[in-house]
């Protein structure tokens, strides 16, 4: 059983019995606790990274900078200059006197070897500290080289990765509305929130182009600063991965009166479901009538393929933590679709409605935990004698070690998991990892000794 | 012909920003050696973020569990200071993780606001606790002087100047002991030394030794923190050494663990390169001869005829190819005087680091060359790709970090992978870069490389070669 620190006792639950559902959550992590989560500065870096033909400089000391370098795995179908590392670097000097200088210095000179469309400065602790007036150089900067040069207030101690994409949304908020709508149609919408990992944006938009809607821009995901100007002009703003985008649809509609919808891609139910969701909100018979039967194709393709691996993973216990609480939801149907339990299931930055959902979602018996950590989650796989654990690099090597199947379902992996495709795919890698015989080799299945086995 | 680098500038000497960096910060290269210190826990003190960064990159190099802990600032810690946190982290690891030792860095956000860490450390050790409770040591690594390897050399010489007692010799060792400090290499380099130095007999103090934490066997059950290390015991013996030897040229004198143990306690100290390549492992050898009074063992003897051997029949393969070498400053010197000796050329060895040694370093190496290589330290991946094209360079491949693979990809030349870090392929931490051995197997992998370039690249798939 795990040993759970005191602070953390209300933020795992175990469904089933008599406790009452209370999952504290949102909080910052206790000190000390070996969180899995980043700052505030991965969350507006995440959201912003995708965004291809931007520069995105790192201002403050290089670690910030290096530790992003090319990361995620959102691909681009045109430039390719969110790929690079760009940093002021800051030396102790700097420090002492001021970044300033070398932040205007930094961005003139990169602006002017690579032409970006746009600038995003993303502020590190540091300059949060030291006090350099980000603004002002942003402001400067964007005057005299004609393009928008958008400060991002991630400082990492401002609070959690959260607070990060709520920061990122701002910056955008700042680009939506300069370019001009009027060749937009009416049936259109903006992605928010899928990151074209593995090149999912274009399977999705590829879905919504035969539904026959127009795809203005998505912002997240082989992002383009133009495109992001004018987003402002489409009907309809689909949320995926709401926890980073919900701020910036709902100021959208603030602002614009554009409305929103929540979806999801992983897993064929919800992959439906968003793309009949959309169809619904346009009331166009026809378009409903064209996505009926791009669903019903997708899924006659799919549905026999996926039998297979279904037969083979039945009974399978899965656990889960990933960064944000929508996913997982996704992640517990998709399993339960090939036939898996999910016996634990948790996120870095869930909120109340989240984990309740989960929990109506879930077993009895599955644990539910936030802001878990390497201890914590080494003794759930243990305690429920996990299959296979989904998640990010972070987790991988607990499961690993422990000798327990993985797939990465993080913004580094190579394969794409989101529609009709990615829920073949992603029954493929479960499936090959489970499946693999490496297990049966360690500790976990078969001991230490060198007995030979009959 | 001079053997002193060729003079000439970079191609744009002024860019301000580091574009494509060549290093990490300094923060993470001491959470890498607590994590070489038997039952101790890495902890940073500062921002969650940095923590969570610094065990994702360490994971995708070494593929073992990493836990970092941070006392994880929020804004109003930030204002006020970081004793509540730093303390409640503190007693928080040492509840979950109960270790035996908690090996604390700063990072720049608690740099800048000028914690007072001495302070703070000396009030919470005051506190009332328990007999077991962990030392504590406090290295500081302000990421905005100095690279993830400033980081690491800082940290072996905190953690030393805080343990080392007088007098203090595990019976073990009794008085015939030496001190090895081999820097940043590979788990596999690590076991390496050892086995060396078992080999002559000669009892050592090898710290860091994550030669097991990070690279240890599959289990049935989590260790909270992984088995293996250099034991307290030893880091409180080490001025008791006869001697102490640390690996790498471009060390700065007065940073090291061994230059402190050679003031403090007269212990002395002998700095050599890292041993890589004929030339600095015959050095190495002869230096372990001298400490321990034996011949070197046949087995290292043995070794080292086929490397020659080796080397005969894979020469002309190599003479006269230009390679590219990109890492930490001593890897790059060790591989360039491996490069040089085999025949190849390199022609620009360069490095995220700034010691100021390194082309000294590199020249010591390489003296027999007739084109002296081109050394630039303190430069990003983006300069380095200007200066190619501006001198028009020309490397058939390059060598060094994975973080070369989109320069080398560029270049149209195969990037072999050693040193650190390897993000892009397993076994990173499994790599031998030491001894004979060790460059036996750089010197197959080198050869193979450019004989799969000419295969390939050709229409006639020759089956011999």
């Amino acid at each position: 059983m795990a040993d759970i620190l005191r602070e953390r006792e209300r933020q795992v639950y175990r469904k089933g019995g008599e406790q009452p559902f209370q999952l504290d959550c949102e909080k910052q992590s206790a000190a000390g606790s070996v969180s899995q989560r980043a700052c505030v500065f991965c969350g507006s870096r995440v959201v912003l990274y995708p965004i291809a033909d931007a520069l995105h400089i790192v201002h403050g000391p290089i670690g910030c900078a290096s530790y992003t370098w090319d990361i995620r795995g959102a691909l681009s179908s045109g430039p390719e200059l969110h790929r690079l590392s760009f940093s002021t670097d800051l030396q102790e000097m700097d420090v002492v006197q001021g970044g300033e200088k070398k932040l205007y210095a930094g961005l003139c000179e990169l602006i002017d070897a690579h032409q970006p469309k746009a600038a995003f400065v993303y502020a590190t602790c540091i300059v949060g500290v030291i006090g350099d007036d980000v603004e002002a150089v942003c402001k400067r900067v964007s005057l005299e080289k004609g393009i928008p040069v958008l400060p991002v207030h991630s400082e990492g101690f401002k609070g959690t990765k959260k607070d990060g994409y709520r920061a990122a949304c701002d910056a955008l908020l700042k680009l939506v509305g300069t370019g001009s709508t009027e060749s937009v149609t009416p049936h259109s919408i903006n992605i928010l929130g899928d990151f074209n990992l593995a090149g999912e944006t274009w399977m999705i938009r590829d879905y919504y182009k035969r539904m026959g809607v127009e795809v203005v821009s998505c912002i997240t995901g082989d992002g383009r600063v133009d495109e992001i100007r004018r987003a402002h002009g489409a009907a309809l703003n689909v949320v995926q991965c709401s926890g980073s985008m919900t701020h910036l649809a709902k100021q959208l509609e603030e602002k614009y009166g554009t409305p929103f919808i929540r979806v999801s891609y992983f897993g064929v139910e919800d992959m439906s479901k968003s793309l009949y969701d959309v169809a619904r909100h346009f009331k166009d018979k026809e378009m409903m009538a064209r996505t009926q039967a791009m669903v019903r194709e997708e899924l006659e393709r799919l549905m026999p393929q996926l039998a297979d691996y279904k037969r083979a993973l039945t009974g399978k216990r899965a656990a889960i933590y990933v960064g944000g609480a929508f996913k997982a939801f996704s992640l517990v149907a998709a399993l339960r679709h090939l036939g898996m339990t999910t016996v634990m299931v948790g996120s870095q930055t869930g909120n109340k409605d989240d984990y309740e959902q989960l929990r109506e979602l879930c077993d009895e018996g599955t644990i539910i935990a936030d802001d878990s950590n390497p201890l914590e989650l080494s003794s759930f796989l243990e305690e429920k004698d996990v299959d296979v654990f989904i998640g990010g690099v972070k987790e991988r090597p607990i499961a690993y070690k422990l000798g327990i199947g993985f797939c990465d379902h993080n913004h580094e992996r190579k394969e794409a998991l989101a529609g009709f495709e990615g829920m073949l795919n992603f029954a493929r890698e479960v499936y090959s990892s489970v499946m693999s015989p490496v297990w049966r080799l360690t500790p976990r299945r078969r001991g230490s000794s060198l007995e030979v086995v009959k | 012909m001079s053997s002193q680098p060729r003079p000439s500038k970079s191609p744009r000497p002024n860019w301000v920003s580091t574009r494509n960096p060549c290093k990490a910060c300094a923060p993470l290269g001491a959470a890498l050696v607590m994590r070489g210190i038997e039952g101790a826990l890495p902890f940073l003190h500062g921002s969650q973020g940095c923590a969570t960064y610094m065990r994702r990159y360490l994971i995708s190099h070494f593929r073992e569990p990493m836990d970092i802990a941070t006392s994880g600032f929020s804004e109003a810690t930030t204002i006020f200071g970081g004793e509540k946190n730093l303390r409640q982290g503190l007693d928080n690891v040492t509840s979950q993780y109960h270790p035996a030792l908690i090996g604390i860095a700063t990072t720049c956000l608690t740099e800048t606001i000028g914690e007072d860490m001495h302070g703070m450390l000396h009030q919470y050790r005051a506190l009332p606790g328990e007999a077991d409770d962990p030392l504590l040591v406090h290295v500081s690594t302000p990421a905005y002087s100095g690279t993830h390897i400033d980081g690491f050399n800082d940290a072996v010489r905190a953690v030393v100047e805080q343990l080392a007692e007088a007098g203090h010799a595990p019976s073990a060792y009794l008085e015939n002991f030496v001190n090895v400090f081999p820097g940043l290499v590979s788990s596999e380099d690590l076991r390496f030394l050892k086995e060396v130095c078992a080999d002559f007999a000669l009892p050592a103090t090898l710290f860091p030794d994550y030669s097991e934490t990070l690279d240890g066997p599959s289990m049935e059950i989590y260790k909270k923190i992984p088995e293996g290390g250099t034991s307290l015991a030893a880091l409180r013996a080490t001025p008791s050494a006869k001697a102490s030897i640390e690996l790498g040229r471009t060390l700065r004198q007065k940073r090291t663990a061994a230059s402190f143990l050679q003031e403090r306690f007269s212990v002395p100290a002998k700095r050599i390169g890292l041993p890589i390549g004929i030339n600095e492992c015959d050095i190495f050898f002869s230096a372990m001869e001298k400490l321990s009074g034996h011949k070197t063992p046949e087995k290292y003897t043995r070794e080292r005829g086929r490397l020659v051997d080796a080397y005969v029949d894979g020469h002309k393969y190599l003479f006269g190819k230009r390679a590219l070498v990109i890492g930490d400053e001593d890897m790059v010197v060790g591989l360039t005087s491996f490069l040089a000796e085999t025949g190849v050329l390199p022609v620009l060895c360069a490095s995220g680091g700034k010691s100021g040694a390194l082309a000294r370093s590199i020249a010591e190496v390489t003296t027999h060359l007739r084109e002296p290589a081109i050394v630039r330290e303190n430069v990003d991946f983006m300069t380095i790709a200007e200066e190619l094209e501006l001198k028009d360079l020309k490397p058939d491949f390059v060598i060094g970090s994975s973080k070369a693979a989109k320069l080398a990809r560029t270049l149209g030349v195969p990037l072999i992978r050693v040193g650190f870090p390897i993000h892009d392929r397993i076994g990173g931490q499994r790599i031998l870069h030491l001894g004979y051995r060790g460059a036996q197997q750089l010197f197959d992998l080198v050869v193979n490389t450019l004989l799969e370039v000419k295969q390939d690249s050709n229409s006639i798939g020759y089956s011999y070669l």
